[in-house]
């Protein structure tokens, strides 16, 4: 059965032949009813295992602290079962968002079939691997069959900018804030094209170009944003990665303010939460929060994503976070499963992506804010 | 019920905005919930679907295929751009269920996938 997805998948996209990959990154594990699941168990009843190294991304519950869910105890039954299911098939139980943060993880060049739309953005962008756009049921056919079909961002010629996107004089670049923005507006004008990104300061730290990249891959369908002197495929000037009908755009003070609104769909309103942390949250993002709290006890329900692999290396995070008395959030994240006390009507958030999502998913009202605000919101001063 | 389901059967929906199945679509309703979309509490179930593309997450697949195995799915799907990833769902639904919705692209045909 996989054999069959993936060569009938490649058929679909054009491929004529089926290249080698060897790392997967699998998002069917987090349950959205029960054709995940059918699909999954067909494949163990079958045999098949993964015969690549294959990462997890988040699943429906937390099990390092499973007390967190506050679902029905049958849809909670179906995600276990279903990631259960993923680590007999030989995936590897990471269950994070961001493979990317974990120590083993692919070079330049290296093809590879990545599901989970910032996880493809950024292995293709900053670690110049090489993988399409890959969803449910394609990356663990992928995975068990070691093949991903020749085409698009797999070969050299689907890697060039269809669209060039200059960033305006007068934005506040060494903010942090800006970069989930700034992603959800090249999202918008490159929807599912290549995009070239001029105009920002070299050698741009990994945690913003995640941020660039699950904004660009939330409003839009991008899968390779390249970074002008940050991505190592944009490092060389007079060789960019250019095709020769690009278009150029320019991003400007404006389209932030705009994006920022459209963001804070609940702005004015008062938060009685706050979720940090989508993509999951790196260990320099956790000392950020740490630092930021200076050992302030948190008055509103605060939620920080992250992934097991974060706190498993740094423990004494995780404990002073949890001595403020923030909830730290592992192996899932806090807009795909019911974590978030259903009394809350609007929360605080630093991700674009958490921003964009909540209000349809949960039925919440958003204020997008610096992490530094959304810390001043959490312990009361805000 | 069936009269109902005949009806919506009938209809077409086109979409100014392309649309993300996961996040952008109830699987026990056929409702589009993305509150960003222009045509959020439109109802997909038993729908002729057209859009420029899909969009956004990679569990659209899987949002799709439970859609259509509770029978909220779209009766086809009509992309401007060719989308594997919406072709998929719908491909698996099929191989699991017997369930057909086809997915037919109707240019301009992209070579970017």
């Amino acid at each position: 059965m996989a054999m069959k997805v993936v060569t009938e998948t490649a058929i679909q996209m054009g491929a004529t032949r089926l290249l080698d990959i060897v790392s997967a990154h699998i998002d069917g594990c987090l349950f959205h009813g029960q054709a995940g699941l059918d699909f999954a168990r067909r494949l163990l009843a079958g045999g098949a295992r993964a015969s690549v190294p294959a990462t997890l991304n988040v699943g429906a519950l937390d099990l390092l602290h499973p007390y967190l869910y506050r679902g029905p105890e049958e849809i909670a039954a179906f995600s276990r079962e279903l990631m259960e299911t993923y680590e007999q098939l030989g995936c590897l139980p990471t269950w994070t968002c961001a493979p990317y943060q974990l120590r083993d993880r692919p070079g330049m060049g290296d093809q590879v079939a990545w599901a989970e739309s910032n996880a493809t953005v950024f292995v293709n962008s900053v670690l110049g691997a090489r993988s399409n756009r890959y969803g449910d049921f394609m990356d663990v056919s992928c995975a068990v069959t070691g093949r991903a079909p020749a085409t698009g961002l797999h070969l050299d010629e689907g890697r060039q900018a269809s669209i060039v996107i200059r960033i305006g004089p007068g934005l506040p670049v060494e903010e942090d804030w800006l970069y989930p923005i700034l992603g959800c507006l090249v999202g918008e004008v490159a929807g599912s094209s290549v995009a070239l990104l001029k105009g920002l300061r070299p050698g741009l730290e990994e945690d913003r170009l995640k941020a660039l990249g699950a904004g660009a891959a939330t409003t839009g369908s991008v899968a390779l944003l390249h970074v002008v002197d940050s991505t190592p495929e944009a490092l060389d000037h007079a060789a960019l990665p250019i095709s020769e009908s690009a278009t150029t755009v320019e991003i400007g003070s404006s389209d932030v303010e705009r994006m920022r609104s459209t963001l804070s769909n609940a702005a004015g309103s008062t938060p009685d939460a706050v979720s940090l942390g989508a993509p999951h949250y790196s260990v320099a993002e956790l000392e950020t929060l740490v630092h930021l709290l200076a050992g302030r006890p948190v008055r509103l329900p605060t939620y920080v994503n992250t992934s097991r692999a974060a706190v498993q290396e740094r423990p004494d995070l995780e404990s002073t976070l949890v001595g403020s008395g923030v909830t730290v959030v592992t192996d899932t994240c806090t807009y795909l499963t019911p974590i978030i006390d259903r009394v809350v009507r609007v929360v605080a958030t630093d991700s674009g992506k958490w921003a964009y999502y909540a209000p349809g998913n949960l039925g919440v009202g958003v204020i997008f804010a610096p992490v530094s605000e959304c810390v001043e919101i959490a312990v009361g001063t805000g | 019920m069936w009269r109902l389901r005949l009806e919506l059967a009938e209809r077409s929906l086109d979409l100014s905005e392309p649309l993300s199945f996961w996040g952008g679509v109830d699987p026990l309703t056929g409702e589009i919930i993305d509150i960003h979309h222009p045509q959020r509490g439109e109802n997909i179930t038993g729908v002729i679907l057209s859009m420029r593309s899909g969009r956004g997450s990679s569990s659209s697949p899987s949002v799709l295929a439970e859609a259509l195995r509770l029978g909220h799915g779209p009766k086809a799907i009509v992309l401007e751009e060719a989308d594997p990833m919406v072709w998929l769902g719908a491909f698996v639904a099929e191989l699991l269920y017997g369930i057909k919705c086809p997915v037919t692209v109707r240019g301009p045909v992209s070579t970017d996938s």
